[in-house]
């Protein structure tokens, strides 16, 4: 991956800097140990790391404005960091950057069950959102798979989704309003618990841009009342085809279900062996989930039923009870963990209309074949976000960049068939490359001049989302 | 002379070749007065795109709402915005067009539960001030590719772009709706049986209250859902009073456009604002505003106010935690008061920043979201 050249002006400057910053926020807020500063080099996508200038973990608004202001005045470029669980390298550093991480930043401001909305520091974690309300019977809805980790901040930078967004959407779908530090310090609040935007949206332009507008710092979400109930159907089908039109089928009959997950063979397969869930060996398997109280889940699983039925299923498990929910979620959710085991492997998360995924999956096959590397794919079927695993050893040379061009070959498909680079991971570095494919000069020139007008200086996270030929004069020019 | 451009090539030539501001329009329902030559939209028309299988609809942005409405309800489809027809209450006339909707995120009594208008959106084309073709997002329900602009577009009212189309996640139509009316309530207790209703898992689709006429709370879903729905919902907001139960499609259907289109000034005068804040904060906001008529959508959360002609709303109510757009009076007062809530320093230098980017010229419906010297600096 190529990273541009580290500032050498700023990188001369180090310790003047970090002194700059014990200046400005207590002594345990600034990290500037090289052994500290290591935990910082890479989020979750692993493969490429750098160790940052320095780390600060500021505890509030005032303390984050501060860090920018004299980044701002120093011309120090500024990574904001949430969890570091990105998928993507939305929070890599570069030799010349700061980390700013929100993790101190946790607590709960306001709940306000009356109004529907919750009020939190963003390095509160997504899944301790819904801990909050969960007493007074509501939930956040957005669901990345790293609930469990993931902060708010990052989940609003990437505009995460999760596997339940057919239904609820995603992030930017239930957030309300914002506290944002721009670079140069300057604090705006955009939103609140009102539900519309005065002027022009810039709370909906923040959210997704990959934390190079601003940093947010507090959030107010949009909490929902907890459904009474949930229960999946398994429907198993002799090709991915016949498993589509069910899926469209669903859809056109008007049952709008929580979850609709699909599963190739090779990934049925893997799980199966990994957890023992009872899968058929077919296909293509789907999970299909539906809400609400006991007669409306049956009367919805009964109408699904008699639509898979038309579709010749060569297995079809309805679930009746807690422990047959647990037993068909098993597999699908043991997933990533079943490949991990197989082998190292690289998550992709292009989306397709999904009337073309019989398509693509034969092409990924044929891809498969041609690069020599085995692929798995788990699909969330209602919204069209693939995620095709590819299997690879990181051991053996060349296999790495060998996935990744694998990778590369299969996103663009995506865009071929009128998808996308992205569902809900973001681009980060990962995909920076492959911006052009997607998107025309001027597709690109219009987004780039919303970075313009939040950061002239082009001076938070660097070297992310735009292909580096595509945003060099800018950076230069800055 | 107005221009009417047939395609995107075409406007994208006509917007580089204009001399001056430009009045951009759609159906010219909203009573917008824009000086400039008139930009007509409205042969920018036509489906693109539609697969009911992936609840997907892509359209020209001069393509009549009714036109889009009459297409997805024959596959069992709604726009689940639930835009409002402006016409009646802003005595205007026209066709409303889909691009007009989505140039002000307009977004009916539905807003609560499945969002607005941007919402829906999953991708726009546009061609902004300099005449180059944008597009963003796509066709897909689920797309963090590069940045929303999809969002940004929508409620800009045009002045980064002239939108020429539009792509839309669509929901199935719910099969059975019922409305559920309680009688005699004050303005802050409605708000609370509409919050308690609001707070049960029966996914409540509009909560709406008319001062004087009544509070209701619509279900929306299969027949034997909506009826169960009605029952837990009733015996949930008995406290309040007695609930009655309409089912009848039509009725319920006349009710919530009714509700949407703020049928309750239709044909009264005086001067019409919509206020946008937390619903608890709707009553106190009403009584501050000292209005001649109020309505309530949104749970408390949208409140209409038809006031005395001439009525500074915004100097009436202070400082508060929301904001009021002047919808609806005569020019002098409009020349005197702006039509969105003035923003505070950093938000308007932001968008003032943006739209130089998009617009440098300044001629995109210059002095419609914010004075023309703003706009142009």
């Amino acid at each position: 991956m190529q990273m541009p050249e580290p500032n050498l002006r700023v990188m001369d400057q180090r310790s003047r800097i970090v002194a700059g910053f014990r200046r400005l926020l207590p002594a345990d807020a600034v990290i500037d140990a090289v052994a500290e500063t290591r935990a910082y080099e890479c989020d979750a996508l692993t493969a490429y790391r750098c160790p940052p200038l320095a780390v600060v973990l500021p505890r509030s608004t005032e303390e984050v404005a501060a860090v920018l202001r004299f980044c701002h005045a120093e011309g120090v470029p500024v990574v904001p960091r949430g969890s570091g669980t990105s998928l993507a390298g939305g929070a890599l550093p570069t030799a010349d950057s700061v980390i700013l991480g929100v993790a101190r930043m946790t607590e709960v401001l306001e709940i306000d069950t009356a109004n529907r909305v919750i009020r939190v520091e963003t390095g509160r974690t997504n899944l301790s959102v819904t801990g909050a309300v969960e007493e007074e019977g509501f939930f956040y809805a957005p669901d990345p798979s790293s609930q469990l980790a993931c902060a708010i901040a990052g989940n609003i930078a990437m505009n995460s989704g999760g596997a339940h967004c057919l239904k609820y959407g995603v992030t930017t779908n239930n957030l309300l309003g914002a506290t944002v530090v721009l670079m140069d310090g300057t604090v705006i609040e955009l939103g609140g618990a009102h539900l519309d935007a005065p002027g022009l949206d810039l709370l909906g332009v923040i959210c997704g841009s990959e934390g190079q507008l601003g940093v947010v710092t507090e959030a107010t979400l949009r909490i929902l009342p907890k459904p009474e109930g949930a229960r999946p159907i398994l429907l198993g089908f002799d090709s991915s085809e016949v498993a589509g039109q069910c899926v469209a089928d669903i859809i056109k009959a008007g049952i709008l279900p929580v979850a609709i997950e699909f599963m190739d063979r090779p990934c049925i397969r893997a799980c199966e062996a990994f957890a023992k869930a009872g899968y058929p060996d077919c296909e293509a398997l789907l999970i299909v989930e539906v809400e609400g109280s006991e007669e409306e889940i049956a009367a919805q699983l009964h109408a699904i039923h008699e639509i898979a039925l038309a579709h010749e299923p060569v297995a079809l498990r309805e679930s009746h009870s807690e422990e047959e929910s647990a037993a068909i979620w098993k597999g699908r959710k043991s997933a990533f963990g079943a490949m991990g085991q197989i082998n190292d492997y690289i998550c992709l998360d292009g989306t397709i209309p999904i009337g073309e995924l019989p398509f693509v999956l034969r092409r990924i096959g044929e891809l498969s074949r041609e690069f020599e590397l085995d692929v798995a794919n788990v699909f969330h079927a209602g919204d069209g976000n693939m995620h095709p695993l590819i299997l690879f050893n990181a051991n053996r040379p060349g296999e790495l960049e060998r996935a990744e061009a694998f990778g590369a070959a299969i996103l663009r498909l995506c865009v071929e068939v009128g998808g996308c680079l992205t569902g809900e991971h973001g681009v980060g570095v990962e995909k920076r490359d492959l911006m052009a494919d997607q998107y025309a000069p001027a597709d690109m020139e219009a987004q780039m001049r919303v970075k313009d007008a939040f950061d002239p200086k082009w001076l938070l996270n660097p070297a992310k989302v735009f292909p580096l030929s595509v945003s060099a004069s800018r950076r230069v020019a800055a | 002379m107005s221009l009417a451009p047939e395609s995107e090539g075409e406007l994208a030539e006509m917007v580089r070749a204009a001399n001056g501001p430009l009045a951009v329009r759609g159906g010219g329902t909203r009573g917008f007065t824009i000086d400039g030559t008139a930009l007509d939209t409205s042969g920018l028309s036509g489906i693109r795109l539609y697969e009911p299988g992936a609840l997907t609809l892509v359209v020209g942005a001069g393509t009549p709402v009714s036109e889009i409405i009459h297409l997805i309800e024959a596959e069992g489809q709604q726009l689940p915005f639930e835009p409002m027809d402006h016409r009646d209450l802003l005595g205007t006339s026209g066709t409303p067009t889909i691009g007009g909707v989505v140039a002000a995120n307009v977004s009916g009594p539905r807003r609560l539960q499945a969002g607005a208008c941007r919402d829906s959106m999953i991708g726009v084309r546009f061609v902004d001030g300099t005449g180059a073709v944008v597009k963003n997002g796509g066709r897909v329900m689920k797309n963090v590719t590069g940045y929303d602009l999809v969002k940004l577009m929508a409620g800009s009212h045009g002045t980064l772009g002239v939108l020429t189309e539009v792509a839309f996640k669509l929901l199935p139509a719910p099969a059975a709706a019922a409305t559920l009316t309680l009688e005699g309530l004050d303005d802050a207790t409605a708000v609370r049986a509409m919050a308690s209703a609001l707070a049960s898992p029966f996914e409540v689709s509009g909560a709406a209250h008319l001062p004087g006429q009544g509070t209701y709370l619509r279900l929306e879903g299969f027949e034997g859902q909506v009826a169960y729905r009605a029952r837990q919902l009733s015996e949930r907001l008995a406290r309040f009073g007695e609930v009655a139960t309409g089912r009848d499609p039509q009725a319920v259907a006349a009710q919530w456009a009714a509700i949407r289109d703020v049928a309750a000034f239709h044909g009264r005068s005086g001067d019409v604002w919509r206020v946008s804040v937390k619903p608890s904060d709707g009553p106190g906001i009403a009584a501050r505003a000292g209005a001649e008529a109020v309505a309530y959508d949104w749970g408390g959360g949208l409140v209409w106010l038809l006031m005395t002609p001439g009525t500074d709303l915004r100097a009436r109510l202070g400082a508060f935690s929301g904001h009021a757009t002047l919808m609806r009076a005569a020019p002098e007062t409009r020349a005197r008061l702006p039509r969105f809530q003035p923003e505070p320093a950093p938000v308007a230098a932001l968008t003032a920043s943006l739209r130089a980017r998009f617009d440098p010229r300044g001629i995109l419906n210059p002095g419609l979201m914010a004075p023309a010297a703003v706009a142009a600096s």
